[in-house]
């Protein structure tokens, strides 16, 4: 008997599932796969792979560096694939940066000089890191990684169901 | 209670089919021939031999096999009934009102309510949960754990002989930010009683690296999500790991066939992580057939807020369930103001 072996998806290597229809829509199941996704996107596109009133989970392609985000409320990042850093700061005055009436991730146009590091964390397959409010963050990827998020519907948010999704 | 133990909130519990509530229950006495007890909620009656239980009500009866009863029981009663119905078989089940349940026979068979031959009764949700925890409590064996997958645990035949509280008396993981955080739910380790399990003995036990400045100790964090779950030690119990105000992120290992038949009241969304597993999906109200999905490591999908669900999984699987908690949804969707499929394109 040989050991049971764990089978994760990466950019490279992964098999979509599908769906058997008996009497329904494939649309219904809004049916996509992360991988799939973050390989026809732009770095650092964050498209939305899941919805559920104004909570999505985004998926997106990490690679080079990206720009700095923040939010108004927490968010969390899961590496899926690859390796990414984290970087953090701690934002002196979030209130000139980050318009307190919108939820989910916004990009910053610049992070004003001399914000306190926060600290830095290394991302592997599995790793989920706190992005915390208060914090701008950004990502730095030296080869093609995947990366989830749980956040809310915000101004970088993606949707385009037609081509992630079977029908 | 659901996912989160304040998911009731300040809204007024909906009653769709304007039931009155039974407060009338009995633990019976030890059977002479089994040495279990029996139960009795409202009219429903429960009662177990050797291989079955024995459901029944003036005009009916029902039974299923323990194993699978015990199983699906551990579920409704950890999960507080969890969100919306739990379909034991395609004849018994729960509804959850978040503070009232429903217990029904029939209610969600097609044959059943075209015959008129559902019955339907409703109770507290604390005195209805206190007397399942007793019957899955005395009716599980000193070898037996509901939670486990077959492979891993002994059988529930037989006469009664000794019991497996630590089993039956888990508490399920609800995060309040994130596993690992300072006071939050605490990671998983040999130490702590979780060893990997055997299925995931080739998942990577790295915990990333962080580099906190003094000062942020308690916000630059991060874990390995994939190792504690290769470290569960139970099956089909999705667990909150981080919360964004109502979105809960809930992986769960699987392995066999989800114990229930789940007709969740909202949209569900499952990210497959590792593996696959393979979804038979029937319409909520009928039972009838409306499709199979297999899921593979990365697939993404949505469960309708209008069908009901049942896993199969050879191979442990890491399975993220994700949920919004919003105590609001079951009522939009009954009202129609929620969709319940949750994108159009």
């Amino acid at each position: 008997m040989t050991e049971k072996r764990t089978e994760f998806g990466s950019l490279d290597n992964f098999q979509k599932g599908g769906i058997d229809i008996v009497d329904d829509d494939p649309r219904n199941y809004v049916f996509s796969n992360i991988y799939e996704t973050a390989a026809r996107s732009e770095p650092y596109e964050r498209v939305c792979a899941a919805k559920n009133f104004e909570y999505v989970i985004e998926v997106a392609r990490a690679e080079g560096q990206s720009g700095w985000y923040a939010c108004r409320h927490d968010e969390f990042v899961v590496c899926m694939d690859g390796e990414v850093d984290v970087h953090l700061v701690k934002l002196d005055a979030p209130e000139g940066l980050v318009d307190s009436s919108l939820d989910g991730a916004q990009r910053l146009e610049e992070l004003p000089d001399n914000q306190r590091k926060m600290g830095r964390v290394r991302l592997k397959r599995g790793h989920m890191a706190l992005l915390p409010v208060g914090a701008a963050y950004r990502f730095e990827a030296s080869s093609p990684a995947v990366v989830i998020f749980q956040t809310i519907q915000g101004a970088e948010t993606v949707e385009k169901w037609a081509e992630i999704c079977l029908a | 209670m659901a996912m989160k133990d304040n998911d009731t909130g300040d809204l007024k519990v909906a009653n769709p089919r304007g039931l009155p509530v039974v407060s009338d229950f009995e633990i019976g006495a030890i059977d002479n021939e089994t040495g279990y007890r029996s139960f009795r909620v409202g009219s429903f009656s429960f009662r177990r031999d050797e291989y079955f239980v024995r459901i029944s009500w003036p005009g009916g009866n029902h039974q299923m096999p323990i194993d699978a009863f015990l199983r699906a029981m551990m579920r409704d009663v950890a999960w507080g009934f969890f969100y919306g119905t739990v379909n034991f078989d395609g004849v018994f089940g729960t509804t959850n009102y978040y503070g009232e349940v429903e217990v029904f026979v029939g209610a969600m068979n097609d044959a059943y309510t075209s015959a008129g031959r559902e019955l339907i009764e409703r109770f507290r949700s604390e005195e209805l949960i206190d007397v399942f925890r007793q019957m899955v409590d005395d009716w599980t064996n000193e070898s037996y754990d509901p939670f486990a997958a077959p492979m891993e645990t002994g059988t529930p035949w037989g006469t009664k002989k000794g019991s497996n509280n630590e089993a039956v008396s888990r508490q399920r993981v609800t995060a309040q930010r994130m596993v690992g955080l300072a006071g939050d739910a605490p990671k998983r380790s040999d130490e702590t009683g979780y060893p990997v399990n055997r299925a995931f003995r080739d998942v990577g036990q790295d915990e990333p690296e962080v580099h906190a400045e003094p000062g942020f100790e308690g916000e630059v964090a991060a874990f390995n999500l994939f190792a504690y779950l290769s470290r569960s030690d139970v099956t089909w119990n999705p667990s909150v790991c981080s919360v964004v105000r109502d979105s809960l992120f809930c992986p769960t290992t699987e392995e066999f066939i989800l114990p229930v038949e789940h007709g969740n009241d909202r949209v569900e969304w499952f990210l497959q992580l590792s593996d696959e597993i393979v979804w038979d999906v029937k319409d909520g109200k009928t039972g009838a057939p409306r499709a199979v999905v297999t899921m593979r490591a990365g697939d993404v999908a949505c469960m309708p807020a209008d069908i009901r669900h049942q896993g199969y999984s050879n191979k442990r699987a890491m399975l993220l369930v994700w949920e919004n908690g919003s105590p609001a949804i079951p009522e939009m969707v009954r009202s129609g103001t929620a969709p319940v499929v949750p994108v159009r394109w």
